[in-house]
């Protein structure tokens, strides 16, 4: 069976599974968590999102249809979520690459390294201390 | 928790078991008044025992702009996907980032929460941080070229916001929109 049912879910599936292969290569050549963490959300999302299409077009039944449905809207609702978490704390543990940015709104000054280029380990001394810390 | 009025916690509660017995019956995949009636159950078993904050309070839905920022949204998710799977295999990689801060006009948490869900998914950013007590949303860019294009990502943020409460803000939500304009 052939049809245009069949290559438009052929599309989407190629398209879904290329837009994944290249969420898979941000994440490897992207410099620091921060970045990555956009290779994580977005391309990976759409691609996800495609595969559900193609799967729904090709499978029979809507059972299958609503369960990808619920699939999709999670993948949506969660997809940001993980990823705020995760470069929040990658922000907090100073793995950024500082060299990279053009500005930093969010610096408070408690954490404003001059040479740490980021990729340090998490537990690397902040290099000007707050005060507020004894014994620095 | 501050005891409320039993039929306000109703009308806070009724979407959310709308939308949990929706998702029990797609997950079971068949329309059945048996899958209704134990998706009723387990609903109610859910907020009874997991009793949650509700966030829906003052919300008004609007068609029209919500479908307008349903667009919005389709169009920005191909675009940043595109956009991010370019610069994944582009031989010159990540170039310039950045981290900024915008303030947001509305005070609503159902809002916030949307628009930094949206925010992540559109082209070039992601949220870092969300500050509830100043509505001061804290996001990463991917690929800024000057001070030009962050200008510019600021008020992609704020577009964002004008459209979700265009679409579900209460009056309330409005007015603080204009106040700030």
């Amino acid at each position: 069976m052939s049809g245009p049912a069949d290559v438009l879910a052929i599309a989407c599936l190629l398209a879904g599974a290329l837009l994944c292969l290249t969420a898979g290569l941000g994440l490897v050549r992207f410099p620091d968590v921060l970045t990555r963490m956009h290779a994580g959300t977005k391309p990976q999302v759409l691609g996800v999102l495609l595969v559900m299409v193609g799967g729904a077009i090709r499978l029979n039944g809507w059972s299958a249809t609503w369960m990808l449905l619920l699939v999709a809207v999670f993948q949506l609702l969660t997809a940001p979520v993980s990823a705020h978490m995760i470069s929040r704390v990658a922000y907090r543990r100073r793995h950024v690459r500082r060299d990279l940015l053009l500005v930093d709104e969010l610096g408070d000054g408690s954490h404003q390294d001059t040479v740490y280029r980021g990729d340090e380990p998490g537990d690397a001394p902040p290099e000007h201390p707050p005060r507020s810390v004894p014994g620095g | 928790m501050s005891v409320e009025p039993a039929a306000t916690r109703l009308r806070h509660q009724v979407p959310l078991v709308i939308w949990l017995v929706l998702v029990w019956i797609l997950l079971w995949g068949t329309w059945s008044w048996a899958n209704v009636i134990s998706g009723l159950l387990v609903a109610l078993a859910v907020l009874v025992f997991l009793p949650l904050p509700h966030v829906v309070g003052g919300v008004r839905v609007r068609p029209v702009p919500l479908l307008v920022f349903f667009g919005h949204f389709a169009a920005d998710l191909l675009v940043s996907a595109a956009q991010v799977a370019w610069i994944a295999v582009r031989p010159g990689g990540v170039r310039q980032a950045a981290i900024v801060r915008v303030q947001l006009r509305t005070d609503s948490d159902l809002i916030l929460t949307m628009v930094a869900e949206a925010t992540s998914l559109v082209p070039g950013s992601l949220v870092l941080d969300l500050d509830r007590e100043e509505r001061l949303i804290t996001v990463h860019l991917l690929h800024v070229d000057d001070e030009a294009a962050v200008a510019r990502e600021k008020e992609d943020v704020l577009r964002t916001e004008t459209r979700l409460v265009r679409a579900i803000g209460s009056a309330a939500d409005l007015a603080a929109l204009e106040a700030a304009a």
